[in-house]
């Protein structure tokens, strides 16, 4: 068994894109070692900035002869096929072996030796290796088919046991010699294999295993910070990054000025994390004037110069900041709000303070609609027209990431409220998944109208997502109004919000076109069908994001599509949760069974009964029906018929017994549905079980006596009528 | 701190051009025109395109109306210099040529900490991109380095390196001083401010304040049509000329603040089309000569 040795060297790799070049180089390695029946021990990849090594343990020295058998036409078959298998084999026909009339072509493939398979696969790896942005570069790239790498390669190294594995790549021939540190090795090393590989070059300066670089990152900043008393804040990613940008990783702890700490530590740790790739540091949790930089070279005098450099650069960089911070005070937000009727949001959505103008009447909406409790309206509206004002200011000009946070700062420096300036810094929340959900009414309130505007108004303009497009984020603004929705348990009626947040947007246009185009605006934009779109794009996030509770998405079906439901989320979810208890016991399972029953029976024999007495022509607003003062007594009375149907006949035992049944559970369930327990609802449910299963076991249903056949058919109506007022079971699967 | 015991800015510029000389680069002067970057210099961006060999060095001053702080601000300025090297085909061994240079102006890499951090370059204006990284000092950046894969929507063939000095912060950071007008200009003391920050102090108020914009309005319409012009000619360099002034008037608009943020993209996008235009015409009216001479190339 033989260890293989590969090295590719080259330019820097960007550090980015070294996990993924490991694990690409691993892939390719045992892509190309299986197409070739070479079985491969432990494999190893290691990366820094300028080489990717791959050892690979364990190699046999030549792989095993094979067999291999295709079977071919008949005997019997015409000249052709005869003649297409021979041309497919590249064999003549004696070579052929007759088995029972068939052909087959039996061709023994000798082993080969490794070694030889090695000088194959290197440049095959190196020519489809999947670098996210690679290059050409020298004289080869007079020619656009030149090798690709993502900058140029310089080197490989590639050794089977000790001997090499001669291949050439583009101009590159492989050898024995590498090179050491850039700066503290010079000329050439030569290594003898697998097992002097990570030793030599370690000897000159080179810690070719990434994972042993970031532990010395992480522990080194760690200890240059507590030596001085602090503690380094934890960032992982930078670990990674700077063991990318290292071969000699030497963490140095520098001093920043301390006036500079009046500047916000977010812009601090920003500023030196991302343009400087420095760790920041604390005493007793707050942010200490210090850094932590990470260093390629063991300087002669310690580091000093390294770090006086770096702390020059930052000083100039915290300068930039703690500029910005001083002009964009001098201006109150709402004067830097002016600027944004220079920003476009989007050419038919007008301007940013377009925007803002409808979410700060939506915010007070919600706050004095009383769906947002204890949101102050004054407090909501004001925090909605300042929230997006830091947008021009010089500080989010240059980060853009401090968004929010700097306008509350802002805030809170001119002296406005508490809840004002903290809705101004949270109203992006949540950003993403596992992002904190705002919970303050007033930031609760400003977050909710900012989200739902951009929804509907991109909704209205017809810039829906489709498959994986979403340019304007909409999925991520509904899943975030669906989370601040549930961790205050805000009742909103989504398709009343739709309805408002498309008014705001009316209003607007009246001011912009003239009455003749607005009233063609109006019929185009906002026909009826976005106030169903909505509510339904709102469900399909809901289902993406209750899967991972694990709620059952044909569950959320069974609710959300109800006809008699108010279009709202907590409280439906609620029932949601309770139907999938329900479901999960025997009385649900069996339940479903008997409404299965019951639904295919009124199918089959066609039985619209009294359902089919109101005309639907899916158009109507499913509220009227409920709400409209002139149909109330005409459904009172469909109900009461419903409920006694006053039968010409003595019902048998089970039927009596069902019809009870059903007396006692439907107000029940009515009653609890009203007070939103779902449980006793489901408990309602729960109580028809019995009695409809004995009802399918001794009644028959298609009787001979027609008015039995039709009260009976009704009564299943009923049942099935009964389970909708809980749940559209239709939906349920299984 | 004692400027004078160092060399001054203009010794690291001649030490530059000595060394890069000697590696064979032709040193050529500043391009006579107002521009954003020395890549814009034709030795850059039209020597880039085509087959034949090409190594340059010049110092390009540099025009950034909107970066002025009538020289208030120690690191910021609407006027600078870059030192541009550029060598096509990209030879093997450019970052150790390049690390050389700095060694030789005193930058000594086992003292500071010399790194090649990502940096992709890209301009939209002349449709071009290249890879490679900002050359870090001690966390500084210092220099720009790139291997061209595309200028004018065109694929290098070959590729060329180029190599972007930011001489004032090099000579900040070789000199130690803080404030680029306390910078030794000559070695004897002769201050940058001394050269320049009464420049800067008038640049800025006229970039920011005084500009006339209906007439900066008219100038990038007339380079435009000038630029047009000259194509209709089939003149590439005096086209791609008008684009260079096109793009600086497009600067100083911006800097008088009356470009909206709707109109910028716009402005841009003609820019481009004058530059990329330019670079068309400039390989039309090569290509026949550069196909006989470079068989491969055509391939």
């Amino acid at each position: 068994m033989t260890d293989f040795l590969l090295e590719l060297r080259c330019e820097e790799i960007p550090a980015r894109m070294q996990a993924g070049a490991r694990k690409d180089l691993g892939k390719l390695f045992g892509k190309e070692m299986q197409a070739a029946g070479v079985p491969v021990g432990a494999v190893m990849v290691w990366s820094t900035p300028r080489r990717l090594a791959l050892i690979a343990r364990d190699l046999p020295e030549s792989t095993e002869s094979v067999r291999e058998e295709t079977k071919g036409p008949r005997t019997s078959a015409p000249p052709q096929a005869l003649e297409g298998f021979l041309r497919k084999t590249g064999l003549t026909q004696d070579q052929l072996e007759d088995r029972d009339g068939v052909y087959f072509a039996v061709v023994e493939k000798p082993g080969r030796p490794v070694r030889d398979v090695l000088a194959e696969a290197i440049p095959a790896i190196v020519r489809a290796f999947p670098w996210p942005k690679s290059m050409r570069w020298g004289d080869a790239s007079l020619s656009t088919e030149s090798l690709r790498w993502v900058r140029p390669l310089s080197g490989i190294v590639a050794i089977f046991g000790e001997d090499l594995v001669e291949c050439t790549v583009g101009e590159i021939e492989s050898g024995y010699a590498t090179l050491g540190h850039r700066f503290h090795h010079e000329g050439p090393i030569t290594i003898g294999g697998a097992d002097d590989y990570q030793g030599k070059l370690r000897a000159c300066h080179v810690i070719v295993d990434h994972a042993e670089r970031e532990a010395m990152i992480r522990e080194g900043a760690t200890r240059a910070a507590a030596e001085v008393g602090l503690e380094l804040v934890p960032d992982e990613g930078l670990v990674i990054e700077n063991a990318g940008l290292t071969e000699w990783p030497v963490p140095l702890l520098g001093r920043f000025d301390v006036e500079f700490l009046e500047v916000p530590p977010e812009v601090i740790q920003l500023t030196a994390r991302t343009n400087q790739k420095y760790f920041v540091c604390e005493k007793d949790g707050k942010l200490a004037n210090a850094f932590v930089c990470t260093a390629n070279i063991g300087a002669p005098d310690g580091g000093e110069a390294i770090v006086a450099g770096n702390r020059k650069v930052l000083a100039a960089r915290l300068s930039d900041a703690r500029f910005f911070w001083e002009q964009d005070r001098k201006k109150a937000l709402d004067q830097h709000a002016e600027g944004l009727k220079r920003i476009t949001f989007h050419e038919k959505l007008g301007t940013v303070a377009d925007k803002v103008e409808r979410v700060a009447k939506l915010a007070r909406w919600l706050a004095e609609e009383g769906i947002v409790q204890g949101a102050n309206p004054g407090l909501a509206e004001q925090a909605a027209r300042l929230a997006k004002a830091d947008l021009v200011t010089e500080m989010v000009g240059e980060f853009p990431e401090l968004q929010g946070l700097m306008g509350g700062y802002y805030a809170r420096a001119e002296g406005l409220p508490d809840e004002v300036a903290g809705a101004i810094r949270d109203h992006y929340k949540p950003v993403g998944q596992g992002d904190d959900v705002p919970t303050a009414p007033v930031t609760v309130a400003v977050s909710l109208a900012d989200k739902l505007d951009t929804l509907v108004s991109f909704f209205v303009i017809k810039e829906r997502p489709t498959g994986s497009r979403d340019p304007f984020a909409l999925r991520r603004a509904a899943l975030g109004i669906i989370e601040i929705i549930l961790r205050s348990g805000l009742r909103l009626e989504l398709d009343y919000a739709t309805y408002r947040a498309g008014q705001m947007l009316k209003q607007q246009m009246e001011g912009v076109l003239p009455a003749e185009q607005h009233y063609d605006w109006i019929r185009e934009n906002l026909p009826a069908e976005l106030f169903l779109a909505v509510p339904e794009f709102f469900v399909d996030r809901l289902k993406v994001q209750q899967r991972e509770a694990g709620v059952r998405h044909d569950l959320i079906d069974a609710v959300f599509k109800l006809e008699e439901r108010k279009d709202e989320i907590v409280g439906n979810l609620a029932r949601v949760h309770a139907l999938q208890n329900f479901v999960g016991t025997e009385d649900g399972t069996n339940l479903l069974a008997a409404y299965k029953r019951a639904a295919n029976i009124l199918k089959k024999e066609n039985w619209e009964g009294h359902e089919a007495e109101v005309a639907r022509t899916g158009e109507e607003d499913p509220l009227a029906l409920v709400d409209d003062p002139d149909l109330a007594p005409i459904i009172a009375a469909k109900m009461a018929e419903r409920k006694a149907p006053g039968l010409s006949y003595t019902p048998d035992a089970a039927e009596e017994a069902l019809i009870e049944a059903l007396d006692a559970a439907e107000p029940k369930a009515a009653a609890a549905i009203e007070t939103e327990d779902f449980e006793t609802a489901m408990a309602a449910l729960a109580s028809l079980r019995a009695p409809i299963d004995r009802f399918f076991e001794e009644v028959t249903v298609n009787a001979e006596d027609q008015s039995k056949r039709a009260a009976r058919l009704g009564l299943l109506a009923r049942f099935r009528a009964a389970v909708h007022k809980v749940a559209d079971f239709s939906h349920i699967e299984g | 701190m004692n400027g004078t015991s160092r060399p001054g800015f203009q010794q690291m510029i001649l030490t530059l051009h000595d060394y890069w000389s000697r590696q064979g680069c032709l040193i050529l002067q500043p391009y006579d025109m107002r521009m954003g970057a020395g890549t814009f210099h034709t030795a850059t961006t039209l020597r880039a395109l085509g087959p034949e060999p090409w190594n340059a060095a010049f110092v390009q001053p540099c025009r950034r109306p909107t970066d002025g702080r009538y020289g208030e601000n120690p690191n910021r300025l609407q006027h600078y210099y870059q030192y541009q090297v550029i060598l096509k085909p990209s030879p093997p061994d450019l970052q150790e040529l390049y690390l050389k240079s700095l060694e030789l102006i005193g930058i000594d890499p086992l003292k500071h900490d010399i790194r090649f951090v990502e940096d992709d370059w890209e301009s939209p204006t002349l449709g071009a991109w290249g890879l490679g990284w900002e050359v870090w000092c001690d966390g500084m950046e210092v220099t720009q380095f790139t291997y061209f894969q595309q200028m004018g929507g065109f694929d290098c063939k070959p590729v060329a390196g180029e190599l972007t000095y930011g001489l004032e912060r090099l000579a900040m950071y070789i000199q130690n001083v803080d404030s680029v007008y306390d910078l030794d200009f000559d070695g004897r003391g002769t201050t940058y401010g001394h050269v320049f920050l009464e420049n800067e102090r008038q640049m800025s108020a006229w970039n920011f304040e005084v500009a006339d914009t209906d007439a900066l309005f008219d100038l990038f319409n007339k380079a435009e049509a000038e630029c047009r012009n000259a194509l209709d000619a089939n003149l590439p360099i005096p086209a791609y000329e008008q684009a260079v002034e096109a793009s600086h008037i497009f600067n100083l608009l911006q800097a008088r603040g009356v470009i909206s943020v709707q109109e910028r993209a716009s402005y841009m996008g003609r820019v481009r089309d004058l530059a990329r235009g330019s670079c068309e015409a400039y390989m039309a009216r090569e290509s026949d000569r550069w196909a006989r001479d470079f068989p491969e190339w055509a391939a």
